[in-house]
């Protein structure tokens, strides 16, 4: 435990160092609030819309940010100690590679979790001060499930860069294959549902179709934040499949911890079998 | 207790033999060297005995333990070859980092630094390290928390003389103190005088292994003599010719002195006679050094047919 601790503690003061944690924050900071006030430009009037909306528009963007962020952050993780020479130097010392990779993922994890804590929840007291007539009670209960998912999903980007950083020997390819992963579920995977659809004519079996989108990690993490609000009129594209799961909060909420915990088992494995 | 003790230790790599039928010791208060040529394995060897490999066959003891244990990694100091640490940290924070993971006390980092000549440069940040003095820090690292087995690989690339004369008088005082120190090198003479015994490996087999002289008895290779002539040259010269007429003597004569290479158990007979003639006014005699048996283990084909990484 001490030893996960050690590995931890440096790469959170790594990144207190290189700036990281506080430019994080403050995009998350000044993204929600441009958001929490320029939200109802489209309806051409400026001022905080409402609760719902905002967390609607968060989550949207979240999606683009949160995995690119994350696997930023995680991806050089065990290639880059390899090729600075000290990944073959660490596991000499009394330290198992479940130690070192489960280390990391704190240090990494601490430090996302961090600065959406910092960075949302300067943005959440910000609308609850200067917001004449904003429900607190509702604000604060959205902001927290919001901050609790963000969370989540970033840890499961982080994960996912791990099963890339142990299994590659070279930082450049670990970048690219990292980029490909935030393509895939970001842009892409949505873009095949909707094909899907599309091409199979409702053939396709209508109970299985909602399913789908548990397979990717940012569409439940949407769905969590939007469906929360009971209000389906905001699901639009492939996310109205998300009307139809049966699974309700708790289900969605376990399907982001699996998606955290199920890559990062993985990455272990990789890690305890790969050759030094 | 040993502070290893390889038994028979063969590994593969993707089926090609790396290491076979290996058998090696080191005893406390040990400096061994381990010599070979790139790719013969030595790199192997130190990963089987640090426990970062396990081998297909045969078996590793360190420190009275199973290589690779907790227990026995903390009793371990090891220098890698070419280490980049990293960069945005100082290096007393790298060297409190590393202490931490090892379990030792962060008091002994200041003196340690202070040890490998660090003590103005520890509050720098290692991007800005030559690499003498990155080569320096993973040396203070190697001896964090009194090692009872320390593993240098190639440990003075980068040190100047002064400093290297400081390392080997560190490494003595260290073995003195009951440490089994393994040294990787290239540079044999200049480790010669520093190491008590010798491992030279060839494409994953020990070729030798032993104290220099019994390395020398062991390669038969020829004492060289250089004589000064009391009188002449030529009298000399049919001096050796008489004294040595059953083994053929190799005679060379540069700038009037003889050089005669003689086999180890004719040498001291030619000296008795060589000494009673009279014809003699200055002797110097020159045992096959370190380098010499290297060549004569390892084959002197060179480049040529060693290929590999190691």
């Amino acid at each position: 435990m001490n030893s996960i601790w050690t590995i931890a503690r440096k790469e959170l003061s790594d990144s207190l160092r290189n700036r990281w944690l506080m430019a994080i924050s403050l995009v998350f900071a000044t993204l929600a609030l441009g958001i929490a006030w320029f939200g109802a430009a489209a309806s051409g009037q400026v001022g905080y819309a409402s609760t719902p909306a905002t967390i609607a528009s968060l989550a949207s963007l979240g999606i683009f940010l949160i995995p690119l962020i994350a696997l930023l952050l995680a991806y050089d993780a065990i290639v880059g100690e390899e090729e600075g020479g000290t990944l073959l130097l660490l596991l000499t010392y009394p330290l198992s590679r479940s130690q070192l990779l489960l280390g990391k993922f704190l240090g990494h994890g601490l430090t996302l979790a961090l600065a959406t804590v910092i960075g949302f929840g300067v943005a959440g007291v910000a609308i609850a001060v200067l917001v004449d007539d904003v429900a607190i009670a509702s604000l604060a209960v959205a902001m927290l499930r919001f901050i609790g998912s963000t969370v989540l999903l970033g840890w499961g980007f982080i994960a996912l860069a791990y099963l890339i950083s142990v299994r590659v020997s070279e930082k450049p390819i670990a970048a690219g294959l990292a980029l490909a992963i935030w393509f895939f579920f970001v842009l892409i995977f949505d873009l095949l549902l909707l094909g899907t659809l599309v091409a199979s004519e409702g053939q396709f079996s209508a109970e299985l179709l909602p399913w789908l989108l548990m397979l990717n990690p940012t569409d439940i993490y949407r769905l969590l934040n939007i469906v929360a609000f009971g209000d389906s009129a905001q699901l639009s594209g492939v996310l109205s499949l998300g009307a139809d799961l049966p699974i309700g909060f708790a289900g969605l909420w376990l399907g982001l911890v699996l998606w955290f915990a199920i890559p990062l088992a993985g990455a272990l494995l990789l890690f305890r079998n790969r050759r030094i | 207790m040993s502070c290893f003790h390889l038994d028979n230790v063969s590994y593969r790599y993707d089926k090609s033999p790396v290491l076979t039928g290996i058998d090696l010791t080191l005893e406390p208060g040990e400096i061994l060297g381990l010599f070979g040529h790139n790719g013969a394995g030595k790199t192997t060897c130190i990963k089987l005995i640090l426990g970062l490999m396990t081998p297909n066959q045969g078996s590793v003891s360190v420190l009275g333990g199973h290589a690779g244990d907790p227990q026995v990694t903390q009793h371990i100091g090891y220098l890698p070859e070419n280490v980049m640490f990293y960069p945005q940290l100082t290096g007393r924070e790298i060297l409190n980092h590393f202490a931490r993971l090892k379990g030792a006390s962060l008091q002994q980092v200041p003196q340690l630094l202070e040890q490998v000549g660090l003590g103005d440069a520890m509050d720098a940040r290692t991007k800005t390290y030559s690499k003498g003095m990155r080569q320096r820090l993973g040396l203070a690292q190697a001896l964090l928390g009194k090692p009872k087995l320390l593993m240098l690989d190639e440990p003075t690339v980068g040190l100047d003389p002064v400093a290297t004369a400081d390392l080997y008088r560190l490494l003595r005082e260290l073995c003195e103190g009951g440490t089994g120190i393994v040294l990787c090198s290239h540079v044999l003479p200049g480790v010669e005088p520093y190491i008590d015994r010798a491992a030279i490996l060839t494409d994953g087999a020990l070729k030798a292994a032993g104290d220099l002289a019994a390395l020398r008895r062991q390669a038969n290779m020829p004492v060289t003599l250089s004589l000064d002539p009391a009188n002449s040259i030529s009298a000399l010269e049919h001096v050796i010719d008489r004294a040595s007429s059953s083994s053929g003597l190799i005679i060379k004569s540069d700038s009037g002195r003889l050089r005669v290479d003689v086999q180890p158990r004719d040498k001291m007979a030619l000296l008795h006679a060589v000494m009673a003639s009279g014809e003699v006014a200055d002797i110097s005699i020159h045992q096959p050094s370190l380098e010499d048996i290297y060549v004569h283990f390892i084959g002197s084909g060179g480049l040529a047919h060693r290929g590999g990484s190691q």
